[in-house]
């Protein structure tokens, strides 16, 4: 996979959770653009593990001087963000892959409707600009608990179109008054909580939206658990795979050959068989059937995890 | 090095020609004395030096008959080169990453000055050059996608991403072996193969698919089709069949060897950065059965590859009805000797 060693130009404390980081080229050549929604994923070296986290992009996307990033700090998570937060400062170098986009505009749309959830914004502060590059008529909304905790407000213009809910001043989003009437041919996107996302999904099939018309970025951070082991076929060797780590972290330490791209259960790289099982697998990813997890014969490494006495996979 | 390019034709007379270089040169697509479906994906560009292979968007010299060739067809019906309304922005990704790849691998023949969104583009060969801005399609005569592939060999379909799945919604296509994009507009990538016998069975189509998602920015890949065509014509298109069709009857003992072209198609993939739609570009490489058992290996091989090819694909690709004659006339080229791995020539 092609790599981009880069600068770290600045960071940032958006909010008490949140930090800003912008990456350079060291020698000032222009970084790839790329296109709104997309993301990077940024390696963190820590002893003898390579973690590796994606993020989406927050920069504006055909600028190629930098690219910017927004991380939250989740303290129970695999430590991924903490690591951003508390190892990574100015003039750092930092490995980063190509940009990736599983969140793309549907240009077809006649208006896009863009609702960000917490850090869901993310994806958003780059579709945006695209937006307004390509002059689409859209509309976003933000929605955060508190003030404080709204990291976005910083990043978002302000615009009549751009709507900003603070669930503790009473304004909390009402999604049937933003979905209902809009016009045929509208779009809509979300990213943030499960429970958002769902419920927008709801919303829309209740409001008798095409399903074609409603998508929602589902990647997180692999989350964190108990240890296992994993037994690899070919070579019979047993890897295992610490609390703080993901299975594909592990199988990449141990040297094993497996592919990926977006380290968050939504691109179907990193689909492992599985050729013997004897316990439960603990799928993450958004990417397998519900007929698939239940069959226990595949395994998305960069999400999931396993809980028993033996796992075999397919490598 | 300065190129000379040929003054010849891809109909009626079908002067169509290939110098001793460009025999050489010929992208042969089978690695071994038999064929079947494979996922047959390699890294682009890369290869040996003075091959197809080595530039992302190959020139050689049919380019300027080429071009003329397209533009006749365009003439005769602007269907050929079709891009629906959301596609437009792949259109531009496709025009910058050709004209900066042309630029830098051949900067005798092409330059490209940018200035911000101020470009100035210098095509030498066919005598054009243009001050355009960058994103504003008022600034050129037409689409960008139509600009650029009406100065590129090859056909172009751009193909954009949702549902899993990649629709053909833009194309340039005027070289096509016996398909339509007036037809298959709009169509994804399981209807738009539908007519392709065995392989959907094979599940050849899931993991293409699969992998062509996947392709990333900076990632590009390629793979060689091939199929059979009577006369040196690019434009053998279910449109115009009634003008090719028949001439796949004037085969004979005879004429076989300079009648008889193999065809084959370099394909490539690239994923588009501000669109994130995938350029599919499909370069056409014509040579006569004649010319290619000039070359031992390659005579060998095609015997084999065609006498035992599964009668399906015969048909298919179209050359069923000729088969007899064609194997009768290369088998004069088989000594039966074993022949080394890989597509390219003995040295």
């Amino acid at each position: 996979m092609k790599k981009l060693c880069l600068k770290v130009t600045a960071v940032e404390q958006l909010s008490p959770l949140v930090k800003r980081f912008r990456f350079e080229d060291p020698t000032g050549a222009t970084l790839p653009v790329f296109s709104g929604g997309a993301h990077l994923t940024v390696e963190m070296p820590e002893g003898d593990t390579i973690r590796r986290n994606s993020y989406s992009l927050i920069s504006d996307p055909y600028d190629g001087s930098a690219y910017e990033i927004a991380v939250r700090r989740e303290d129970r998570g695999r430590g991924g963000s903490l690591y951003m937060h508390t190892k990574v400062s100015e003039g750092d170098d930092i490995t980063v892959s190509l940009p990736s986009n599983l969140f793309q505009l549907d240009l077809r749309a006649r208006k896009h409707v863009l609702i960000g959830g917490g850090i869901g914004i993310t994806p958003f502060l780059s579709q945006l600009r695209q937006l307004d590059m390509e002059q689409k008529p859209y509309e976003l909304h933000y929605a955060a608990r508190s003030r404080e905790e709204a990291a976005g407000i910083k990043l978002l213009p302000q615009a009549a179109h751009i709507h900003v809910h603070i669930s503790e001043e009473g304004s909390r989003m009402d999604l049937g008054a933003i979905l209902d009437g809009q016009p045929l041919g509208t779009h809509v996107y979300t990213c943030g909580p499960d429970g958002l996302i769902t419920a927008v999904a709801d919303q829309t099939a209740r409001l008798g939206w095409p399903k074609a018309a409603v998508h929602s970025e589902a990647f997180t951070a692999p989350p964190p658990g108990e240890p296992f082991d994993v037994v690899v076929k070919s070579s019979g060797k047993t890897v295992h795979v610490k609390a703080d780590q993901s299975l594909l972290e592990a199988l990449e330490a141990a040297k094993v050959d497996i592919d990926y791209s977006c380290r968050g259960g939504a691109c179907g790289r990193c689909h492992t068989k599985v050729t013997a099982c004897d316990g439960r697998i603990l799928h993450n990813d958004h990417w397998l059937s519900d007929d698939e997890r239940a069959a226990q014969q595949d395994i998305m490494p960069c999400m999931s995890r396993f809980k028993g006495t033996r796992l075999e996979l397919d490598l | 090095m300065t190129m000379q390019f040929n003054d010849e034709t891809f109909r009626g007379d079908y002067t169509y020609h290939n110098s001793p270089e460009a025999i050489r040169r010929f992208p042969f697509p089978f690695d071994q004395d038999s064929y079947m479906y494979s996922v047959n994906i390699e890294q682009h560009p890369g290869g040996p030096k003075d091959t197809p292979f080595e530039k992302m968007f190959d020139v050689d010299e049919h380019y300027v008959a080429e071009m003329k060739d397209r533009e006749i067809t365009l003439a005769e019906d602007p269907l050929r080169c079709q891009s629906l309304p959301h596609m437009e922005l792949a259109g531009w990704d496709l025009l910058e990453l050709i004209m900066v790849s042309k630029a830098r691998d051949y900067p005798d023949l092409f330059t490209l000055h940018r200035d911000g969104n101020d470009w100035h583009w210098i095509n030498k060969p066919l005598g054009i050059e243009k001050k355009f801005t960058f994103l504003d399609a008022t600034t050129l005569p037409c689409g960008p996608m139509e600009y650029i592939t009406r100065q590129t060999q090859g056909d172009f379909a751009l193909l954009h991403e949702r549902d899993n799945n990649l629709w053909m919604d833009a194309g340039m296509i005027t070289s096509q072996a016996d398909w339509s994009l007036d037809f298959d507009v709009g169509m994804n990538f399981f209807e738009w193969h539908a007519p392709v016998p065995k392989a959907r069975k094979m599940g050849v189509f899931d993991k293409a698919l699969k992998f062509l998602l996947a392709v990333g920015q900076g990632q590009h890949y390629r793979r060689l089709n091939w199929t059979m065509t009577v006369n040196p014509r690019l434009d053998t298109s279910p449109e115009n069949y009634h003008k090719w069709g028949p001439e796949k009857r004037t085969i004979t003992p005879e004429n076989v060897g300079q009648k008889q072209f193999l065809r084959v198609e370099l394909q490539t993939f690239f994923r588009l950065p501000r669109s994130n739609a995938l350029a599919f570009p499909i370069r056409c490489y014509l040579m006569n059965l004649e010319d290619i058992a000039s070359n031992p290996k390659w005579g060998r091989r095609l015997h084999r590859v065609l006498r035992d090819i599964d009668p399906a694909l015969a048909e298919y690709k179209g050359f069923a009805v000729n088969q007899k004659i064609i194997v009768d006339y290369l088998s004069q080229f088989d000594d039966g000797a074993p022949t080394s791995p890989g597509i390219f020539p003995d040295a």
